[in-house]
């Protein structure tokens, strides 16, 4: 239905979303019988696509392409969890609502990340791109509050290993997915192509 | 948050006693390819009225407020679908609301209903639920579920909510099932007893006579999670009327005392914080000092193995109503169990077993109808109607279908509304030769928890016979 050599593109100018190109790439309905010929109903394709604003997360979306896995940290001295470390990223302190400091953890990360919980399923929902078996892991973080997920892109998941983060540099998407995880001393020459520790 | 005040914790206090006059049901199923999604809500809406001798028209007259339960607008792809139900049931122009929190959407919306009542802005509500999950290819239906999830930081990954509910799974098997042979087959008990149940359910469509084995040698979805340990994908409807005390009684001569309370957990599991538990009335603070200790990893609360949301919604529920201990005061409970192991994690959460020792309720046979160990009536028996694994998940129907099951018992009326052969005819399913009645004996008070996502929402609805209301609650 799509072509992705014409998809279009958009920017944003004076504040606004300037779309160029083509998005639409209109399908037919087509009928729903059942055995005997009898109209039940009719299928509805259609190719949608959203403008979505990463707003206060841009800066982490953007830092993995460059290699750097940034967190935000509450430095309001009058809140009563002040202090606290979040990855996943949150923009503001979700005790009292200030705006936390976005710090870097990447050094953190590659020392001394390891498995929380992690699951494998060979089941995907629709436009899903990781490849199957699909391995998450939730990785707690030393002196942080919170615990990220991530896909495992090599190795075998197991509670307590250590894993480190590998970041897409090479023509970064700019989502979730220019970040996943390998198994500590994993070799360099074995990472996904475009990845980089 | 991760401490809370006395004002957050205050247990709510309506100002009038809210009763649940009836509710009703449509035939669930995989798929509905010839019937609209309007021809399954109003069948829900007759089977309501007729259950009270009125027609739907007479019923019509006394509702002043209406909620609608349906969670995903993409699978309808119908905006405002409230809107078209709401005229189809010829309800115009009374007011009309949508309410949408995931999987605990049905309970949701008889909680917006009941407060309604409550607060004396209407004297009958309807609470009607729906979900239309056949109209998109399975692979489409998983990507939807998964826009349930975080969009930027988890929909990407995979499209597949059942991995990111997976990981608590792994966590809870882990830590609290010690990885134990055993424990796994408690788990896939819970499915045999579940899919047996839905057997004797005409509305239901995941019956089946199976046995442990059959569900250990299923596919694997997510270890340790196999086909038959996950809940079904359903379409149907299911629709409760509430009321105040008068219009209840003018309505019929058997109301229901129905009372809500709701609980909240973040929408990414990656958010929980550490946090002390919080406190049901059987619990005592000392009994989880050595949590750890006795399950090494089980230390963090809720961590990856508790849903503080399920906890809360128990929390305010059973103080609003004089609950003590769950499995003495209740005599059933409809759980949400949308997986096995979440099934289990439940029971904890509850306080019908105590954090980590959720399997014993299973492995005691307190949760069936009749204990398969002592051949005597089951303590609290647990999800008769097949719940979401034997029964349906129609998700913004099944916390509504919930509570309809433990009314009809409490109504003493369950036997004649899943036994009756022309229901069975109308559904086009065979009524099983072995069907058996399950309605509890002198069921009095019953339970049911509607839960959403990763724990997002989960409410807990308490039904109670007016001749059996619980001493201790909001209006002694």
């Amino acid at each position: 239905m799509s072509c992705k050599e014409d998809r279009g593109t958009v920017k944003v100018v004076d504040g606004k979303y300037k779309p160029s190109g083509k998005f639409h790439y209109p399908a037919p309905n087509t009928p729903i019988k059942d055995e005997k010929g009898k109209l039940l109903g009719i299928t509805n394709p259609r190719d949608i696509v959203h403008m979505h604003s990463y707003g206060g997360e841009a800066i982490f979306f953007e830092s993995l392409g460059k290699g750097k896995l940034m967190a935000t940290k509450c430095e309001n001295p009058d809140c009563e969890t002040t202090g606290s470390i979040y990855m996943p990223f949150r923009i503001f302190c979700p005790d009292c609502l200030t705006r936390n400091k976005v710090i870097d953890i990447t050094a953190k990360a590659k020392k001394n990340a390891i498995v929380h919980s992690f699951m494998i399923t060979e089941r995907t929902g629709a436009f899903n791109t990781l490849p199957t078996p699909i391995k998450f892991v939730n990785v707690e973080f030393e002196g942080v509050c919170t615990i990220l997920m991530g896909a495992l892109i090599r190795g075998e998941p197991k509670i307590g290993m250590r894993v480190v983060p590998i970041f897409r540099t090479k023509k970064p998407d700019y989502t979730i997915l220019d970040l996943l995880w390998v198994p500590a001393d994993w070799p360099a020459k074995d990472l996904p192509e475009g990845y980089t520790y | 948050m991760i401490t809370f005040s006395d004002r957050q914790l205050k247990i709510p206090k309506m100002t009038k006693p809210v009763y649940l006059v009836t509710a009703g049901m449509s035939k669930f199923a995989r798929a509905f390819p010839d019937r609209k999604t309007e021809e399954i809500c109003i069948d829900a809406f007759t089977e309501a009225a007729n259950f009270i001798d009125m027609t739907p028209a007479e019923m019509k007259k006394y509702i002043h407020t209406c909620y609608y339960g349906h969670f995903a607008d993409h699978f309808g792809d119908q905006l405002l679908g409230e809107a078209a139900i709401h005229d189809r049931l010829g309800l115009d122009p009374l007011g009309n609301i949508g309410v949408k929190t995931g999987g605990a959407t049905g309970g949701s919306t008889l909680w917006e209903a009941y407060k309604t009542v409550a607060s004396g802005y209407s004297d009958c509500t309807l609470a009607l639920g729906w979900e239309r999950m056949d109209e998109v290819p399975t692979d489409e239906g998983n990507n939807y579920i998964s826009c349930a999830a975080d969009k930027d930081w988890e929909t990407p990954m995979g499209h597949i909510y059942t991995g990111y509910y997976a990981v608590m799974a792994q966590k809870y098997w882990q830590v609290f099932g010690k990885e134990e042979e055993s424990f796994r087959r408690t788990m896939a008990e819970i499915s045999v007893k579940n899919h047996g149940y839905g057997r004797m359910n005409p509305h239901a469509h995941g019956g089946m006579k199976i046995t442990v084995d059959d569900v250990l040698n299923s596919p694997i979805v997510a270890h340790p999670l196999r086909a038959l340990d996950c809940c079904l994908m359903s379409v149907g409807a299911a629709c409760g009327i509430l009321a105040d005390e008068k219009t209840a009684y003018e309505m019929t001569d058997n109301p229901l005392r129905i009372d809500l309370a709701a609980g909240s957990h973040t929408l990414r599991a990656a958010d929980r914080r550490d946090m002390e538990i919080p406190l049901l009335p059987n619990e005592t603070k000392d009994q989880y000092r050595n949590l750890d200790k006795e399950f090494p990893g089980g230390g963090r609360y809720p961590g990856f193995t508790g849903f503080l949301a399920a906890r809360m919604a128990a929390y305010y529920a059973y103080r609003m109503v004089g609950i003590e201990d769950p499995t003495k005061d209740l005599d059933l409970v409809e759980l949400h169990d949308a997986f096995t192991i979440s099934d289990i994690q439940t029971y904890e959460d509850i306080g019908i077993r105590p954090y980590g020792h959720g399997r014993d309720y299973v492995e005691s046979g307190d949760c069936y109808h009749t204990n398969p160990r002592t051949g005597e009536p089951g303590k609290l028996p647990a999800n008769l109607s097949g719940g979401l694994i034997g029964c349906m998940h129609s998700v913004g129907a099944t916390g509504i279908m919930q509570v309809t099951e433990v009314a009809q018992h409490i109504w003493n009326r369950w036997g004649e509304m899943h036994g009756d052969e022309a229901k069975w005819e109308r559904f086009g399913r065979e009524k099983p030769k072995d069907w058996q009645n399950l309605q509890v004996k002198g069921a009095k008070r019953g339970l049911a928890i509607s839960h959403a996502g990763v724990g997002s929402h989960v409410t807990c609805t308490i039904v109670q016979h007016p001749d059996h209301v619980l001493p201790g609650g909001m209006f002694e």
